[in-house]
């Protein structure tokens, strides 16, 4: 039995903004099953009541003053963006 | 005889008694690098011309109060992970393939205020994902002790290139054994740092609550005296923790009389081969001549680490790479019919197949009406790896094992299995997991190709691991031995 179908794939790949042929389509469904799969060996451990760690160790806040400080130079932010004019990154249009 | 068998200390008393100037050093690796590179592919991006008029420019100072410090004039390798100012960073992707950053990593910064010597960024797997190098976007790296075998990964290229002795020293990151499992691949030494040891500013994110900058050298000893040089807090990485940095090297006495090891039995079982585990049986007998003792213990929940580490790891690696949009940097499709379009076919374009899958595996693990049954479990199971450790800690100084469970693959030999290929990183996995730091030596070899020995410490004991790790080199040959190329 499939855990995750070609359906869940394209969702999931919509979500992650990744355009997917039929062909990857068909490939990661595979892949992505046997590693969900394997995954689950998890299910074997009960983890009622286990605090979920994101972090090793003991984390504070670290806070600093806020005070302004000069940003990045125009020039800077510009120079590896794939296109530019007039001093600001163009992009497709956003609104139709 | 290459410069660079000598040590760093060796290195620098040279330098100063004008025996060899960093013209010389800089000469020797570019050398080096002309003679071998074309076998080994371990560089991504060469800076030679930069290099040079440095090595120049830091010659004239020596002699003088501004010739300061162990590194000055060496010649370093970098991982393409860590940004460079004005030098390509690409992190083995084609998404950043003409990734001109603006600004320097801290260990950059580091290595710039000690006056140190980037010679080029080196090669790895995209994005850190990968076992082998394989999933590099530019280039196969191959084992400089057989060439037609995988140098690990995936700093391959870090590992790859001080074997071959193109650089002495070079800098790696580890998240799930990617530092540690290529230089056991390669003969050379690795150390993943405690997770908050080094800054990882300017190191392009993988999987954040795991990914650590350290070194790969030719001895403990240079590793102990690069891993001093990167080390700190930084105000700009507020995961950094703020714990002073121990003197490593003065750590390095070769004494370990009393010293208790713990050998999990989950390290030795299945999966490892003979020779791996004989080899690690013979360390131990050589650390018990030197004083040390050894007892069998368990991790009980090892079996549970790669299946916890790749939900986490890939997670977060699915936010982390959110950030590659095609709008300020890198890559950006010539045939986008709107935004959402741009950034889909911008990614699609971009990223390898190792990248996509696990940007899918974490974006799936995040997504709605999965997010407890795999996430929130993964960070549960995580728990109770770190509290092995925690337990074994409370009654010994060290853990030892393999660092990993067979010697160098051959170059193609798993590519198309993914969880074969990450089977590979079952027994430095869980380090991450724990945060603790953890290094491998050289310790035997198996049909020619070098293994290494694993040796795991407490949260921010760095400095017992170095200990461990010199008192067994100095009383083995096996980094001696270099690859014929």
């Amino acid at each position: 039995m499939s855990r995750i179908s070609e359906e869940q794939v394209r969702h999931v790949a919509n979500l992650a903004r990744l355009a997917i042929t039929d062909e990857e389509v068909e490939m990661f469904t595979a892949q992505l099953d046997d590693i969900i799969g394997f995954a689950e060996q998890l299910n074997e451990l009960d983890t009622t009541g286990i605090k979920p760690t994101s972090h090793v160790l003991d984390m504070k806040n670290v806070l600093r003053e806020d005070k302004s400080a000069p940003g990045l130079p125009r020039e800077e932010v510009l120079k590896n963006a794939p296109d530019h004019e007039n001093g600001q990154i163009r992009v497709p249009a956003i609104i139709e | 005889m290459s410069l660079f068998n000598h040590t760093l200390t060796e290195l620098h008393d040279l330098l100063h008694k004008k025996e060899v100037s960093i013209t010389d050093l800089v000469d020797e690796s570019y050398k080096r690098i002309s003679e071998v590179e074309g076998k080994v592919k371990a560089f991504i991006t060469l800076d030679e011309e930069n290099a040079r008029k440095q090595a120049e420019v830091l010659q004239g100072k020596i002699g003088t109060d501004e010739a300061k410090g162990l590194l000055f004039g060496m010649p370093i390798g970098i991982k393409d992970n860590i940004v460079t100012k004005g030098l390509r960073t690409t992190s083995g992707s084609q998404i950043l393939h003409n990734f001109d950053p603006i600004y320097d990593a801290t260990v950059m910064n580091k290595l710039h205020e000690a006056n140190a010597i980037t010679i080029g960024k080196l090669n790895m797997d995209e994005f850190a994902m990968g076992s082998s190098t394989e999933n590099s976007s530019y280039q196969k790296t191959a084992n400089p002790w057989n060439l037609e075998r995988v140098p690990g990964g995936s700093s391959g290229g870090s590992a790859a290139a001080v074997a071959a002795g193109e650089v002495p020293f070079s800098l790696g990151s580890d998240t799930g054994g990617s530092i540690r499992q290529p230089a056991a691949f390669c003969g050379v030494v690795g150390l993943k740092p405690t997770f908050g040891r080094v800054s990882r500013f300017g190191l392009i994110a993988f999987a954040s609550s795991l990914d650590q900058i350290g070194p790969i050298t030719r001895s403990v000893e240079d590793n102990a005296r690069l891993l001093e040089a990167i080390s700190g807090v930084d105000s700009l990485d507020a995961t950094s923790a703020d714990v002073p940095v121990d003197s490593y090297s003065e750590a390095l006495t070769g004494d370990i009389k009393g010293l208790k090891i713990a050998v999990p039995k989950e390290y030795l079982g299945e999966g490892v081969s003979e020779d791996v585990r004989q080899s690690v049986l013979n360390a131990l007998k050589v650390l018990e001549g030197l004083g040390a003792t050894w007892e069998e213990v368990s991790l009980p929940h090892s079996k549970y680490g790669l299946a916890t580490y790749y939900l986490l790891s890939s997670s977060e690696a699915s936010s982390n790479l959110a950030r590659f949009d095609g709008i300020r940097y890198g890559y950006r499709t010539e045939n986008a019919e709107n935004l959402i379009d741009l950034y889909k076919k911008t990614r699609a374009e971009g990223f390898g197949d190792e990248v996509k899958r696990r940007i899918m595996l974490g974006t799936f693990a995040l997504s709605s009406g999965y997010y407890d049954a795999y996430y929130k479990k993964a960070q549960q199971v995580r728990t109770l790896i770190k509290k092995d450790f925690e337990d074994v800690f409370e009654n010994y100084d060290v853990i030892i094992g393999p660092t990993t469970p067979t010697p160098a693959f051959k170059i193609g030999e798993n590519i198309d299995d993914p969880l074969t290929m990450y089977a590979n990183d079952i027994l430095t996995i869980p380090v991450n997991l724990a945060g603790v730091p953890g290094i491998s030596v050289p310790c035997g070899f198996s049909d020619g190709m070098p293994l290494g020995l694993q040796i795991i410490g407490k949260h921010f004991d760095e400095k017992t691991v170095y200990r461990t790790a010199h008192a067994y080199e100095q009383a083995t040959n096996f980094h001696q031995q270099k690859p014929t190329l």
